[in-house]
């Protein structure tokens, strides 16, 4: 699944609305060349917008490799490749800007994202 | 019906200041001291404590390490930042050990337990009857930055058990895995930092494994394949120094292999715990 499919997915999930019902932030999302931006407000997602951008404006972003990617969204994720601290010990995720919402949620982080993984372990914290 | 660990309180001497520590053993047998991660306390052993197969030829033991669990922090703790090191953690270990009177102990720790258990072979193997580093390197390097830990603007609990959530295998049940973070949730402010002073920085022990005789304290190493902090390479890589020891990687665990899903752990556990047996009974041989 790709990332304008996180409103869908995120913003009828209690959970992830409790756990995000402090986090505001415009995040863009690079993987490899594609870009897209992220308007979290509150634990919600509330626009995604696809790249390319020319002038984008935004809180934090997260760049992925690819292929680190596409590993992270598998139904059984690989070691090194199931969780986003573990793509950024890998050196395949960097983090850029303000990184106070990203730490302060990251449990929200990674679970959202998780939910475009396809299938079974999609609540994986 | 009340499981069979049992718990109470012990005044141990550690630094020149007394302490009060909280200590859970169950069983009979060959003493296992049993240490828990960075962060965490003795319930990340209840599974081990509960296994009958362990408890009826061992005498399990966990001790929470000062400020960790119910074990108190020292007199005066709030105007002091917490920092363990090599030396206050073998102390620990060792004056637990003694207090409680144990010949020969086998020692298991998991992560900093699997650090620091490679110092113990090293200094004061005589003493012991071996043992096995769960998640055991001799260093690691840092990849993100610990301060995010513990800071006023992030709640220090959900950051700590963010931090950890990915060290776990996505194979491992749901519930253990959140049983594991709800230990992280409830650690006492900069705790799992001042840990972390001693597994990335100050416990750097590899000039340390030269010092490792195993034929007079066997080592048994085992990593699960999902952990990035302490990699199965990593403790290849340690394994390579400490000749004559044995290392087994795990499949489909991660960084907490006795919490995160103890069933699947003790089909790596219990033939390294046959091993123990053996290396006793021909120790205590006429």
């Amino acid at each position: 699944m790709t990332p304008e499919e996180l409103p869908g997915l995120v913003n009828g999930d209690p959970m992830l609305r409790r756990w995000g019902r402090f986090l505001d932030a415009d995040v863009l999302l690079a993987i490899g060349a594609e870009e897209w931006l992220l308007r979290l407000r509150d634990g919600a997602v509330e626009s995604v917008r696809r790249g390319p951008f020319l002038m984008p404006s935004w809180t934090l972003a997260i760049r992925i490799e690819p292929e680190a990617w596409r590993a992270f969204l598998s139904p059984e994720p690989p070691p090194g490749r199931h969780d986003l601290m573990a793509l950024l010990r890998g050196r395949e995720l960097r983090l850029e800007g303000n990184l106070h919402p990203f730490m302060s949620h990251l449990l929200w982080f990674k679970a959202a994202f998780a939910t475009l993984r396809s299938q079974t372990m999609s609540a994986a914290a | 019906m009340m499981e069979p660990i049992r718990g109470g309180y012990m005044a141990v001497s550690l630094g020149g200041r007394p302490h009060r520590i909280y200590i859970e053993e169950a069983g009979q047998g060959i003493p296992l001291l049993c240490l828990h991660t960075a962060g965490s306390d003795t319930r990340q052993w209840r599974g081990l404590l509960n296994d009958p197969q362990v408890t009826q030829h061992f005498r399990c033991i966990t001790f929470d390490l000062p400020w960790h669990g119910k074990s108190s922090p020292p007199d005066g703790w709030w105007r002091e930042e917490y920092r363990l090191t090599t030396a206050s953690y073998v102390e620990a270990i060792l004056g637990v050990s003694d207090a409680l009177g144990l010949d020969r102990p086998v020692v298991m720790g998991c992560s900093i337990g699997g650090r620091v258990v490679l110092e113990l072979a090293a200094a004061h193997g005589s003493r012991l009857g071996g043992v096995i580093g769960l998640q055991s390197s001799s260093h690691v390097d840092p990849y993100y930055d610990t301060e995010w830990t513990h800071r006023p603007d992030v709640h220090g609990g959900e950051v700590c058990a963010g931090i950890v959530s990915g060290l776990m295998a996505p194979q491992s049940p749901e519930m253990e895995r959140w049983e594991t973070l709800w230990h992280y949730m409830q650690g006492g402010p900069g705790v799992f930092r001042g840990d972390l002073h001693f597994y990335k920085a100050e416990g750097d022990l590899r000039a340390r494994l030269a010092a490792i005789d195993t034929a007079q304290c066997p080592v048994w190493l085992l990593t699960g394949e999902y952990d990035y902090s302490c990699s199965p390479e990593a403790t290849r890589e340690t394994a390579r120094h400490i000749p004559g020891s044995d290392v087994t990687i795990m499949s489909r665990l991660g960084h907490f292999p006795m919490s995160e899903n103890y069933e699947h752990f003790a089909q790596f556990l219990r033939p390294v715990l046959e091993q123990v047996r053996s290396a006793a009974m021909a120790r205590m041989a006429p």
